[in-house]
């Protein structure tokens, strides 16, 4: 869906993208994770043809970017940054411009269309008042809707949760996930963790500009060959594992030994009450924070020349 | 996306405000000059000021000669300067782009949505002048000569001035707002040309009349005579010449000449920018 090859940008001295390889396959939930100023959006950019690149290739739906972006955007929804709209008109309104805009869809259906996209994002009931006096939320959920009203092939989202409330990212998440199940392919930039790790099924890592990581989430998040055991028993399971446990905090105790099942057998043939036991995962953070630096919104001392 | 950007404009409630206030403007004045019959002498104030007042039938004329200095070219360039910069400042303009909008497509309807603009506030400012005129001055038969308009009554002892007909000052008029509505499109796309350059709105319109008063500045200038006649608003009053008779063509032909340069010009660099430029906002 979106290749690019060695996808560089430079803003005069500045090296924003790097030489960035990104492969988003058919059916992805693709999550494209990196800390702020890390060059997420830029890339973003330069996927919709907003922004041109200094070197390398894009290809995105199989045709070449940005020379024939203009057959492959009517397939791709976008959310850029944060939702805009023209802020004395009402949301239905908006999506109505917006749907005449360009190759329009037809006009004998933009109404229904337009209801049943408002529905889809939770602004179903919406009334006509202007889109300056919504709701951060509401602004992102118009954004979504606008996005949407296509019915993509490709959703491109930048940041699609900001400004929800946990129930309000929870019904995008669950919606994300409905449209993939449809077939629609979900690139996600995102700086939250725990947004990507609950969505996504791939996952690239950018940093300063680089693509450090792009794998599944399941491989990312590898078994580390440890087990994670809860008993109340710890001086009695020390006894039996001695010398595999390799930390010990209060009843949870972490063994330097992958096999759960055969390690609970052990312990409770041992006349150790285990409470809970599983095999230690990385954390996706464990992963992003061993191959990041800290984001660009933070300049220590010494380093404000590097970049 | 024409008809998309027509839409905005006239959705947009600015757009409304401006143009009742520049016809309110020359209302305002009509009024005045009507209750105190005290219209400046032939040759100071607004241009043709002084003939309305036995002859209504002029005044969209004069109405156009008090808008033109400031009014007008304040507004078309508010318009213009709004037209990129304006979505890029909302954020409105990655959208359209992503939709797609071919980015030559867009720059095209916005253009004509200044087109359109344009011409409705001169024609507007010219009925509504038109039925303040009338009814406040009533319309008597108006002279014309070479030195340019009287009004009967001093031009029974003028020889060389002939009648106008009411269809000939209609004509004359058409003439002064075709012009003035080109001089217009000539602030127009150099507030353009500035829209695709920065993400201000407001930056663009004053950049425009920045423009307008260092030609008005030079204008009056003699040492700067060496490109007076290249100067953007050096032509601006020349429609008047529309209201001499015979009709003296060549100021007028000249205007027409350096506002299409102008146009031309700052739209194809417009064009050129905005068509390869970095869309950042």
């Amino acid at each position: 869906m979106i290749v690019t090859r060695g996808l560089t940008k430079r803003y005069g001295h500045l090296l924003v993208v790097d030489q960035v390889d990104l492969d988003v396959r058919e059916g992805d939930r693709y999550g494209f994770l990196g800390p702020n100023g890390s060059g997420k959006t830029t890339v973003v950019r330069m996927l919709l043809g907003l922004v041109y690149a200094t070197s390398g290739e894009i290809t995105v739906l199989g045709q070449p970017v940005p020379k024939r972006v203009g057959e492959v955007l009517p397939s791709i929804g976008s959310l850029v940054e944060g939702p805009s709209a023209y802020g004395h008109l009402s949301g239905r309104a908006n999506l109505a411009l917006i749907d005449a805009a360009g190759k329009s869809g037809s006009r004998r259906t933009r109404g229904s269309r337009i209801a049943a996209t408002l529905d889809r994002v939770g602004l179903g009931g919406i009334d006509n008042r202007p889109v300056k006096r919504y709701s951060l939320g509401m602004r992102q959920r118009l954004g979504l809707a606008a996005a949407l009203l296509r019915t993509p092939k490709l959703l491109i989202l930048d940041e699609p949760t900001n400004g929800l409330d946990p129930q309000g990212i929870r019904e995008i998440r669950d919606l994300l996930i409905e449209l993939n199940a449809a077939g629609t392919t979900v690139f996600l930039s995102s700086h939250q963790l725990s947004e990507v790790e609950q969505l996504c099924s791939r996952v690239g890592i950018v940093d300063r500009g680089r693509l450090v990581r792009q794998d599944d989430l399941e491989t990312l998040r590898a078994l580390t060959g440890r087990s994670i055991v809860r008993t109340p028993d710890t001086d009695r399971a020390r006894e039996v594992l001695d010398g595999q446990i390799e930390l010990a905090q209060g009843s949870r105790l972490v063994v330097a030994d992958a096999d759960t099942a055969a390690l609970n057998s052990r312990l409770v043939a041992h006349g150790v009450r285990v409470t809970e036991i599983a095999a230690e995962r990385r954390s996706l953070e464990d992963v992003v924070l061993s191959v990041t630096g800290s984001g660009s919104d933070r300049v220590d001392a010494g380093d404000g020349e590097r970049r | 996306m024409i008809r998309v950007e027509l839409v905005k404009l006239v959705r947009r409630p600015r757009s409304w405000v401006s143009l009742v206030l520049l016809c309110g403007l020359p209302v305002l004045v009509a009024v005045f000059v009507a209750v105190t019959h005290l219209a400046p002498p032939p040759g100071q104030g607004p241009a043709l000021l002084s003939a309305v007042l036995s002859s209504g039938s002029l005044y969209p004329a004069a109405a156009l000669a008090i808008v033109l200095p400031i009014f007008l070219p304040v507004a078309v360039a508010v318009v213009a300067g709004d037209s990129i910069a304006g979505e890029a400042g909302s954020g409105t303009l990655r959208y359209l782009l992503a939709r797609p909008v071919g980015r030559t497509r867009l720059l095209a309807a916005k253009l004509i949505a200044l087109i359109v603009y344009t011409l409705s506030a001169v024609i507007l400012i010219a009925v509504t002048a038109y039925l303040t005129g009338i009814a406040l001055f009533g319309s008597q038969p108006v002279v014309a000569t070479p030195g340019g308009l009287t009004t009967s009554d001093i031009a029974a002892t003028s020889l060389s001035g002939s009648g106008l007909t009411p269809a000939d000052i209609a004509l004359r008029t058409i003439g002064a707002v075709a012009f003035i509505a080109v001089s217009m499109l000539g602030v127009g796309a150099i507030a353009l040309f500035l829209s695709t350059i920065t993400d201000s709105a407001l930056g663009a319109a004053l950049g425009a009349l920045a423009a307008l008063i260092t030609s008005e500045v030079l204008v009056s200038l003699n040492a700067a005579s060496a490109v007076n006649p290249y100067l953007p608003t050096r032509y601006w009053l020349a429609w008047i010449d529309f209201f001499r008779d015979p009709i003296v063509w060549r100021n007028i032909e000249r205007g027409f000449a350096v506002q299409a340069a102008y146009v031309v010009v700052f739209l194809a660099a417009s064009w050129a920018h905005f068509a390869t430029k970095d869309i950042t906002s």
